[in-house]
């Protein structure tokens, strides 16, 4: 089965171990400046959030490695796969750039090398070249509190759950990236709602996909309807003219 | 032929374009040694600007006459509109042409821009938008290439073309009705991040809707044009019975888009005073109200001023509504504004620009405007049915 990442945002301390790991694992630059940058980009693939209260609440953002993706089912050139363990993997010999895969994935997770010439598009892969080996992701491994662990993905939504139930005051009654468009493998637990960090929780539950998938299994039929239609309409017509024409001398030759 | 160079007369505006052609060169040196970060304001944020949303969508908008001219002709056969078919199958091949330059630019990799042509992902909606436009460009040309040839007097490669002329007018409208309308599916992907008064399930239907309506005032606004700027005689009548089914094809849009608002409960939000209140009241006010209403008025719709004015408000409606949709309809959810850098307009202008200046070189060195234009008027129409079926024996693929 597929794997998943849970995150716990209450046992979070904003050590930003996994951040640092995760710059490691992808060859990234990583310092002090880079460090408090409270945004993803290019070179920074996943970012532990402060709330704007400063209250001691934080959350991780990183690609949520969905079950259906978004950004799988736009890129026009097929640049994104759903690997069966989990990762959702981008192949950078295929991109053109065109960026759709930014404008559509629901979470806002594809970022760009808008400083070069020729850029691609970054994002984290939950690092699937070490979870297809078997082993957990770099920030898991590096993560000090427990706050992210590694697993299956029943299991850990099993465990998410159980945490909810058994501390209820403490946690928001939602595991997000469950429903989420159509799931993920990122899961999430807080005890502020998610939306103060910019997690939408107006997302459907369907994934994306669906919504331009609907319009395009219909193309196959509208193609060979309308051809019909098309063609069928033009034999009409013309059969007025070609009426006229082989009438003309037929007429002529009554008219003598 | 007359060949001989001839002093231009236009002097202001070939002045003009050799300078947006210089800040266009500049641009795309800008462009192409230093990135899409120094040439644009995009952002992850904000990743289509200008170049999606007007060199794009609205350059493969304003080059729906093509297909709409052509079925009109050939697939309903109303004949009496061949004489406007040539100028405008050469207009939408230069808009499909300038689209594909246009892609140039925007790609981060532009050398891979034929990727989509060998690595497939059929459930992508861009994917099928690459295709067929890269097939309907290729349609185009072989529309327009029996003008070259009877140009350069090839009877043979004529011949062929014009024995598949059917087919490929079908195959043309089959492609422009499945792209015109994927550039709004395009958008279907993005339900939180477009601004209700325009996400919609029926974005495709109102995409197709409008290319035809903007197709028909493209056709009425170029033929103003030439026969200003080509000394050619209006094709008056024709015009006129355009611009009916233009107020028709408005209206049903309107009551369309009107039910669509409504059923979703957004319609309620034109109330409330909002940045994209003012945006959508100026695309409907542009595009649909001001338009329908002269062209309703029967003195406005007969004479040639109006029916120009009624087309030109119809193309700056639907441009506003493609550049809603495209940028300023995704900017609350952003979070931020997105104002093109100067760089982004340098090039959108000389793409334009481009445009211009080809379609006066081919309507000066091509056959493009008919013989007979503007010969004889309405009583004609009607009258001249039997020499239609003469013509078509000897006609051409495109007008004659
Ligand atoms: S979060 Fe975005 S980039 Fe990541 S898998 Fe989902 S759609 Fe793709
Ligand atoms: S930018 Fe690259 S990865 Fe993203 S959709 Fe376009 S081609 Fe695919």
């Amino acid at each position: 089965m597929s794997k998943s990442i849970l995150y716990d945002a209450t046992l979070c301390i904003n050590c930003k171990q996994c951040e640092v790991a995760c710059a490691e694992q992808n060859k990234l630059p990583y310092n002090e400046t880079i460090a408090a940058e409270q945004k993803q980009s290019a070179h920074k693939f996943t970012v532990v959030l402060e709330s704007a209260a400063a209250d001691g609440k934080f959350m991780r953002k990183l690609c949520m490695n969905c079950a259906d993706p978004t950004c799988v089912s736009v890129c026009p050139v097929g640049a994104f796969t759903k690997t069966a363990a989990g990762p959702v993997v981008y192949d950078e010999t295929k991109c053109m750039g065109c960026r759709y895969c930014m404008l559509a994935c629901p979470f806002g997770v594809p970022k760009y090398e808008w400083d070069k010439a020729l850029p691609l598009v970054r994002k984290c892969d939950m690092c699937a070249d070490r979870v297809s080996a078997g082993r957990p992701t770099a920030c898991t491994e590096a993560c000090p509190t427990g706050a992210t662990i590694f697993g299956e993905r029943e299991t850990l939504i099993a465990e998410a759950q159980k945490r909810i139930k058994e501390k209820p005051d403490q946690y928001v009654n939602h595991v997000y990236g469950v429903e989420e468009v159509g799931g993920t493998s990122v899961l999430l637990l807080s005890s502020v709602p998610f939306e103060q960090f910019g997690y939408r929780s107006d997302l459907m539950h369907d994934p994306l996909p669906m919504l331009t998938y609907r319009v395009l299994a219909r193309i196959p039929d509208l193609v060979g309807l309308g051809g019909m239609l098309l063609g069928g309409i033009w034999w009409i017509t013309n059969r007025r003219a070609e009426v006229a024409a082989a009438e003309a001398p037929v007429r002529a030759h009554e008219e003598k | 032929m007359p060949e001989k160079f001839q002093l231009p007369k236009l002097t202001f505006w070939k002045a003009a374009l050799v300078l947006i052609a210089l800040t266009g060169l500049y641009a795309t040196f800008v462009r192409f040694a230093q990135g899409l970060g120094a040439s644009t304001n995009l952002s992850d944020e904000f990743p289509w600007g200008i170049w999606v949303g007007f060199d794009v969508l609205c350059g493969v908008m304003l080059a729906a006459g093509g297909f709409t001219l052509t079925a009109t002709v050939y697939i309903f056969n109303l004949e009496r509109f061949r004489p406007i078919v040539r100028p405008t199958v050469l207009t939408a091949f230069l808009g499909y042409s300038l689209v594909c330059v246009a892609l140039l630019f925007d790609l981060g990799r532009s050398y891979r821009i034929w990727h989509p042509l060998v690595m497939w992902n059929p459930r992508s909606v861009l994917f099928e938008v690459g295709w067929c436009v890269t097939l309907y460009t290729t349609v185009l040309a072989l529309e327009f290439a029996p003008v070259v040839f009877e140009r350069l007097q090839l009877e043979r490669p004529r011949r062929i073309l014009r024995g598949i002329s059917i087919p490929l007018v079908i195959a043309g409208v089959m492609l422009s009705t499945l792209h015109q309308s994927s550039l709004g599916s395009l958008y279907l992907i993005v339900p939180q991040k477009l601004h209700p008064f325009w996400y919609s399930p029926l974005l495709p239907v109102f995409f197709f809707i409008s290319a035809i309506a903007v197709g028909l005032a493209m056709t009425i606004f170029e033929s103003s044009m030439t026969s200003k700027h080509f000394g050619k005689q209006l094709e008056l009548p024709l015009l006129r019975e355009l611009g009916r089914i233009l107020a028709v094809v408005l209206l049903v849009y309107t009551v369309l888009r009107t039910q669509d608002l409504y059923h979703r409960g957004a319609l309620k939000l034109v109330l409330q005073p909002s940045y994209e209140t003012w945006l959508f009241l100026l695309e409907v006010l542009l595009g649909l109200a001001a338009p329908i209403v002269l062209l309703l008025i029967p003195r406005v719709r007969q004479a040639a001023g109006g029916l120009y004015l009624a087309a030109v408000l119809t193309l700056l409606g639907f441009i506003t509504n493609r550049l809603n949709v495209s940028t300023t309809g995704m900017e609350t959810s952003a979070g931020m504004h997105y104002v093109p850098k100067w760089t982004e307009l340098a090039v959108t202008a000389s793409i334009i620009a481009v445009g211009f200046a080809a379609f006066a070189l081919a309507a000066k060195h091509l056959p493009i405007f008919s013989n007979h234009t503007g010969a004889p008027p309405e009583a004609g129409s009607r009258r001249s049915k039997a020499i239609f079926v003469e013509k078509k024996e000897e006609g051409v693929l495109v007008g004659r």
